[in-house]
C-alpha cells in the first residue's frame, strides 16, 4: 500500500463523523432510488406476469344481456384475440352475527373446465366440480375477513332469491387486485366480497339462458384498442352495452397503475435531492481539508508528486465516501424494498410478489451517487492543482475580510466582537451561507410537506366523511325503483331523514378528454350528501346544469360554462350537450352532480330513484338495519362508520405508509445537513475558538461564536424552509392526488412549527455535538498548527 | 508572620523585594503512558520574579513551550505545583484557569492568532470588552506603533505588524504576565527586533512581568534573567548584569 493510500485510511478514519453523514445522505439517496424503481419493477413485472398467466381480458364489455352467439361475432372484430362472455349478478352475502348483508359480486366460471379469459389464482381448496351448482368460490382476501373457511355454508341471495352455497374453496383474481363496491371508492377487504359459482347455477338464478351480461376479450399485440373499443359498443348497442373500456380503465387495474405511476414519479424526483445535497457537503469537507493540508500538498509535489497523482489522492477519498454510501444504500433499498413488498403483497392481492432488483438501480444509483461527489470532489482538485509547492508551504495570509469591513457599519457600532465575528463570517462567505441555509430550509420544507400531508389526509377524510356527506348510511337498491321506497324506508322507526339520490353510470366527455364516472342525481337542495363549494357551502342543484369536482374538471380540461357531452351508460343511453353550472370540491373520488329530477327527465324514467342517504337515530340502528335487510330492492347498505374506517386504513397501509417513510427521510437529510454545517463551521474554526479561549473567554462564550453562526443559519432557514415547503406541499400534494382520490393542501400552523422544531431540535443536537467536541480541544495543540 | 514579597530586613523598615510571580515545585509533565511515555518535563522547580523580562532559552522539545503552557494556565502537569502569586494553578478548575488567563495573562503566539474576521482594533476590543481594567483599544495599539493601521483586517497587515496587534490584544488588559512563544519566530530580524522592543517598553510602563520563550538565543541578550532548558529540566539559571535593548542585539 502507498504512503498516500495509508494516509487515506488514516485521513478517513479522522472524519469518520462526517464521512458517515454524508455517506447517510447519499445513501438514503440510494435507498430511495433502489427501493422505488425496485418496487416499480417488482409490481410492474408481477402485474404483467399475474395478468398474463391468469389470462386477464384487454377488454371488458358490460351489456344489460346479449345472445351468447355474439361472442363468436365479437372475436370476428379485427384484432381481436379471444372473446368470452360470462354472467355477472350482484348477491348479497348473509352472515351469521351480521345485522347487514354483505355485498359481492358474483361471477360465472364456465360450466366446464377453467375460464378461457380472467382465470382464478386458487389459494384454498379444491375448484368447484364441473357442474356443481351449490359450490361457491370466495375471494380470499373477503373470506379471511369473516373467517369463512373451505367446507363452511354460506347463505347468499342471487336476483332476490336466496340460496344456499357450499364453500369449496378460495381464490384470488387478477381483476380483483383491488376491491371496491360498485359505486364505492374505498376498498375494504371486509365490506365487498366476490364469489364464483357455476355458470349453470348464476344462470338460473338470474333466469338467463345462453346469454351473457359482460364480454371479455383480448387482442392482438399490434391491435388499435380505440378502433376495437369502437366496433364492440356498435356491436352491442342493441343489447344494452353500457361501454365497453380497456383494461387501463378497470378500477383495480387503475389503482394499481396509480400507485406504480406514484412511485416512479418519486424515484426520479426525491433522490437527486439528496445526492445534489451529498455533492455539496463533500465539496465543502474537502475543501477544508485541502486548505487544511496545503503544506502537505506541496510538500509532497515538492518530492515530486503529479497533481494528477495528488489530486487522485484526495478524488479517492470523495469516491470511497461516495462508493460506501452508494454501496450501504443498495444494501438497505433492497432490505426495504422487501419490507415494502410484503405490505403491498397484502395491500393489492397478488398471490406472489418478490421484489426484484432492478439490477439498472444499483447501476443508476452507484454511479449517480459516485458522479455527484465527483462533481463536488473536482471542485475541489482545482484548488489543488492551483497550488505550486512553494506557496503551499508559505503559511497562508489570514482569511481576508477586509471587503466585509463596510458592510453595516451602523448595525456594526451595537455589536460586541464575538457578534461581530459571527455577522462577519456569514457575510463573507454568502454562497456557502447560502448553501448551507438552503441544505437545511430544503430539509425542512421536505418536513413541512410531509407533515402537511398528514394533515391533508386527516382533512380528506374529516370533509368527506364529516362535512359533504352527514348521513350515516347509504341504501343501494337493485335497480332504479320507484320514488316510493323513499316513503318506506322513512316509515322504519328510527330512521330521521332520507334522502333519494339516482345514480347512473356515463362517459363524458369534452373534446378529446374523457372520463368514465357515475352522475349522482341529487335532490335540488341536498342536506345529507351534498356538493360543496370550496367554502364549504353547499351547492344548489339547478336542472340546467351538470356540477363537476374539482379534479374531474381539470381532468376534463373543462370550466363553468362550456358544454360537457354526457353519455348516459343506461336504460335509453341518451347523449346529451349539458353545460357545466359549477364546481364542486370533492377529495375523494371524481363526482359529478345534477339534479335528480332533471337527470330523470333526460332519461325519461320519472320519479326513480337508485339508492338514499339515511340519517338515523344511533340507537335503532341495529334494528333499522335489520328492516332494511329484509327489503328485497335493497341491493346493499353501506355504512359511513365504516367506510371511514377502511378508507383510513387504506391509507394508513401500503401506499399510505410511504408518507411515514418519507418523513423518517426528511428528517435524517435535515439532521445530515444541520450536523455537518456545524461539524464544518467548527473544523474551519478551532484555531479561533481555541485562541479565544486561551485569550480568557469562557467555553459558554467560545461557544457563542461558533453556534452563533449555526443559530443564525438555522433561523435563516426557517422562514425559508417555511416557504419552500409551502410550494413544496402543493406538488406533492399533487402527487398524491389522482382520480380516486384528493389530497389538499392545507395549511396547518402545526405542520410548520413542527417542521421548525425539528429543525431547531437537530440544531441543538448538533450544536451540543460539536460543542462536546470543542470543549474537549486540546488548547495547546490548537495553537501550534497554523492555518 | 511577614506577608509574602516582604522580607525582615533587620527588624526595621520593611524593604520591597521581587515579588515571586511563579514558584514551580517538582513540576512534572508526562506525555502517554508506558513505553511510549515522553517526560515533558522532569520535576522543574522554579522561581520567576515579577516584573522581570525571563527569557527560556533551550532546543526544540526541552520542554521551555510546556513549562509556559502549565504555567499560562493552558495545560496541566502531572505531577508537582505550580503557584502563580497565591494561587495554586495546579488545584485550579477549567472554569478557574480560564478566569486567571482572563484576568492576569496575556498570550503572544509565533503565529499571531489573530481573529481574521476582526480588524486590528476589533481584536484589541475583543479583551478589552471581557478584561476587569483595561486600557483604551487604541492606546494599546499606540503602544506598538500601530495607530495608523487600527481599521485593517489582519490579511491587509505584514506579519510583523500582525504580531504588534498581537502584542496590542496581549497588553490590553494590562497583564500581569506576558507570556510570548516564539513571539519572533515567524519574523525577519528588522522586525523581530521592533517586536522585541514593544516587549520591552510594555514591561517598562505596566510593570508586567514577561516570558519569552523561544531558540533564538541572542534573544537572552535583553532579559533580566535567561533559564536554560534542556531534557525537560532546567540546565542554568542566568542573571543578566547587562541587558541589551533589542536595538543592539547581535541577530
Amino acid at each position: 500500500m502507498s504512503p498516500l493510500d495509508r494516509k487515506l485510511l488514516r485521513d478517513l478514519w479522522r472524519i469518520k463523523g462526517q464521512a458517515a453523514a454524508i455517506g447517510a445522505v447519499i445513501a438514503v439517496g440510494v435507498l430511495l432510488l433502489v427501493m422505488m424503481t425496485g418496487l416499480v419493477t417488482s409490481l410492474d413485472e408481477t402485474r404483467r406476469a399475474y395478468y398474463e398467466r391468469y389470462r386477464l381480458a384487454d377488454i371488458f364489455a358490460p351489456v344489460t344481456r346479449a345472445p351468447e352467439r355474439l361472442i363468436a361475432d365479437l372475436a370476428e372484430i379485427p384484432g381481436v384475440a379471444s372473446a368470452e362472455g360470462r354472467v355477472t349478478g350482484a348477491a348479497l352475502i348473509d352472515l351469521d352475527g351480521l345485522d347487514l348483508p354483505l355485498r359481492a359480486q358474483t361471477i360465472s366460471l364456465p360450466d366446464f373446465g377453467d375460464p378461457r379469459l380472467n382465470d382464478i389464482y386458487l389459494t384454498d381448496g379444491r375448484r368447484i366440480d364441473s357442474d356443481r351448482t351449490n359450490e361457491i368460490l370466495l375471494l380470499q382476501s373477503f373470506a379471511r375477513a369473516h373467517g369463512l373457511e373451505p367446507g363452511a355454508m354460506l347463505s347468499a341471495t342471487l336476483n332476490g332469491a336466496r340460496r344456499t352455497f357450499r364453500i369449496v374453496g378460495l381464490a384470488q383474481s387478477p381483476e380483483f387486485l383491488y376491491t371496491t363496491a360498485t359505486g364505492e371508492l374505498v376498498p375494504g377487504d371486509s365490506r365487498f366480497g366476490v364469489s364464483w359459482v357455476r355458470r349453470a347455477a348464476l344462470a338460473a338464478a338470474c333466469d338467463v339462458e345462453a346469454a351473457f351480461y359482460e364480454a371479455l376479450l383480448t387482442i392482438g399485440r399490434n391491435a388499435d384498442e380505440a378502433a376495437v373499443l369502437d366496433r364492440v359498443d356498435r356491436l352491442l348497442d342493441r343489447y344494452g352495452g353500457t361501454g365497453a373500456y380497456g383494461r387501463a380503465d378497470h378500477t383495480s387495474d387503475r389503482f394499481v397503475s396509480e400507485e406504480i405511476a406514484g412511485l416512479h414519479a418519486t424515484s426520479k424526483s426525491v433522490p437527486p435531492i439528496f445526492l445534489a445535497v451529498a455533492a455539496f457537503l463533500l465539496y465543502i469537507v474537502i475543501g477544508r481539508m485541502v486548505q487544511s493540508e496545503r503544506e502537505q500538498i506541496g510538500l509532497v509535489k515538492a518530492f515530486g508528486y503529479s497533481n494528477l497523482e495528488v489530486g487522485a489522492h484526495y478524488f479517492k477519498l470523495v469516491i470511497v465516501i461516495a462508493a460506501g454510501g452508494g454501496i450501504a444504500g443498495c444494501l438497505l433499498g433492497v432490505a426495504a424494498g422487501r419490507g415494502m413488498i410484503t405490505l403491498y403483497t397484502a395491500y393489492f392481492k397478488f398471490p406472489f410478489l418478490l421484489f426484484q432488483v432492478d439490477p439498472g438501480s444499483f447501476v443508476t444509483g452507484f454511479l449517480v451517487s459516485v458522479l455527484a461527489a465527483s462533481a463536488g470532489g473536482l471542485m475541489v482538485l482545482h484548488r489543488v492543482f492551483r497550488l505550486t509547492p512553494a506557496d503551499a508551504m508559505r503559511p497562508p495570509a489570514p482569511a481576508d475580510y477586509s471587503r466585509t469591513g463596510s458592510i453595516g457599519h451602523s448595525i456594526m457600532v451595537f455589536l460586541d466582537q464575538p457578534s461581530r465575528m459571527v455577522l462577519r463570517r456569514l457575510t463573507r462567505q454568502p454562497g456557502r451561507m447560502a448553501g448551507a441555509v438552503i441544505g437545511i430550509a430544503a430539509g425542512m420544507a421536505l418536513s413541512v410537506a410531509m407533515i402537511s400531508i398528514l394533515a391533508g389526509f386527516d382533512r380528506t377524510i374529516a370533509l368527506t366523511f364529516g362535512v359533504i356527506d352527514r348521513s350515516n348510511a347509504t341504501v343501494t337498491f337493485t335497480q332504479a325503483v320507484s320514488a316510493k321506497t323513499i316513503f318506506e324506508l322513512r316509515r322504519i322507526p328510527g330512521v330521521i331523514e332520507v334522502e333519494p339520490v339516482r345514480v347512473v353510470p356515463a362517459i363524458l366527455r369534452n373534446g378529446l378528454h374523457t372520463y368514465r364516472t357515475a352522475i349522482n342525481g341529487l335532490v335540488a337542495t341536498p342536506r345529507l350528501n351534498r356538493a360543496v363549494d370550496s367554502e364549504v357551502r353547499t351547492i344548489e342543484m339547478r336542472s340546467d346544469g351538470i356540477i363537476l369536482a374539482r379534479g374531474l374538471a381539470d381532468l376534463l380540461h373543462i370550466e363553468p360554462g362550456d358544454s360537457l357531452t354526457v353519455e348516459v351508460r343506461e336504460g335509453r343511453q341518451p347523449v346529451l350537450r349539458i353545460p357545466v353550472t359549477g364546481i364542486a370540491e370533492s377529495l375523494l373520488g371524481s363526482p359529478a352532480y345534477m339534479e335528480m329530477t332533471a337527470l330523470n327527465r333526460v332519461l325519461r324514467e320519472p320519479y326513480r330513484v337508485s339508492g338514499a342517504f339515511l340519517r338515523v337515530d344511533s340507537t335503532s340502528a341495529d334494528a333499522i338495519y335489520r328492516s332494511l335487510k329484509e327489503m328485497p330492492t335493497v341491493a346493499g347498505v353501506s355504512l359511513k362508520n365504516d367506510t371511514r374506517v377502511a378508507f383510513q386504513k387504506m391509507m394508513d397501509n401500503g401506499a399510505g405508509a410511504m408518507r411515514y417513510v418519507m418523513l423518517a427521510i426528511a428528517a435524517i437529510i435535515t439532521f445530515g445537513i444541520v450536523y455537518n454545517a456545524a461539524r464544518i463551521a467548527y473544523a474551519e474554526r478551532a484555531r479561533d475558538l481555541a485562541s479565544l479561549r486561551v485569550i480568557g473567554f469562557t467555553k459558554a462564550e467560545v461557544a457563542f461564536v461558533l453556534l452563533g453562526e449555526l443559530a443564525l443559519v438555522t433561523l435563516v432557514a426557517l422562514p425559508l424552509g417555511s416557504v419552500l415547503g409551502y410550494h413544496l406541499t402543493f406538488i406533492v400534494a399533487e402527487g398524491y392526488s389522482s382520480d380516486l382520490y384528493q389530497i389538499p393542501v392545507v395549511f396547518t400552523p402545526e405542520s410548520y412549527g413542527l417542521a421548525a422544531l425539528a429543525v431547531i431540535g437537530a440544531a441543538i443536537v448538533s450544536g451540543w455535538l460539536v460543542k462536546w467536541t470543542m470543549d474537549q480541544a486540546d488548547l495547546v495543540s490548537a495553537l501550534k498548527t497554523r492555518e | 508572620m511577614i506577608p509574602p514579597g516582604f522580607a525582615d530586613n533587620d527588624g526595621m523598615k520593611p524593604q520591597i523585594l521581587p515579588v515571586a510571580a511563579f514558584t514551580t515545585t517538582g513540576l512534572t509533565k508526562v506525555y502517554g503512558e508506558g513505553r511510549a511515555a515522553v517526560h515533558a518535563l522532569r520535576g522543574v522547580d522554579l522561581q520567576i520574579p515579577a516584573g522581570e523580562i525571563v527569557v527560556l532559552l533551550g532546543p526544540s522539545g526541552s520542554g521551555k513551550s510546556t513549562l509556559l503552557n502549565i504555567i499560562g494556565g493552558l495545560d496541566r502537569a502531572t505531577a508537582g505545583t505550580a503557584c502563580f502569586q497565591d494561587m495554586n494553578l495546579s488545584t485550579m478548575t477549567d472554569a478557574q484557569l480560564t478566569r486567571y488567563r482572563r484576568d492576569h495573562v496575556g498570550f503572544v503566539f509565533q503565529f499571531y492568532n489573530l481573529m481574521p474576521s476582526l480588524t486590528a482594533r476589533e481584536n484589541v476590543e475583543l479583551v478589552t470588552e471581557i478584561a476587569r481594567d483595561p486600557m483604551d483599544a487604541d492606546e494599546a495599539l499606540a503602544l506598538v506603533g500601530l495607530r495608523e493601521r487600527t481599521h485593517h483586517f489582519p490579511a491587509q497587515l505584514s506579519g510583523g505588524e500582525q504580531q504588534r496587534v498581537a502584542i496590542a490584544r496581549a497588553i490590553a488588559k494590562r497583564p500581569t504576565v506576558l507570556f510570548c512563544d516564539e513571539p519572533t519566530g515567524a519574523l525577519d530580524s528588522t522586525t523581530g527586533r521592533m517586536v522585541l522592543q514593544v516587549l520591552k517598553d510594555v514591561n517598562e510602563t505596566l510593570g508586567s512581568t514577561v516570558l519569552i520563550v523561544t531558540h533564538a538565543a541572542a534573544t537572552a541578550q535583553m532579559a533580566d534573567r535567561v533559564i536554560y532548558f534542556a531534557d525537560g529540566a532546567i540546565r542554568e539559571v542566568v542573571r543578566n548584569t547587562t541587558k541589551l535593548t533589542p536595538a543592539d542585539i547581535e541577530w
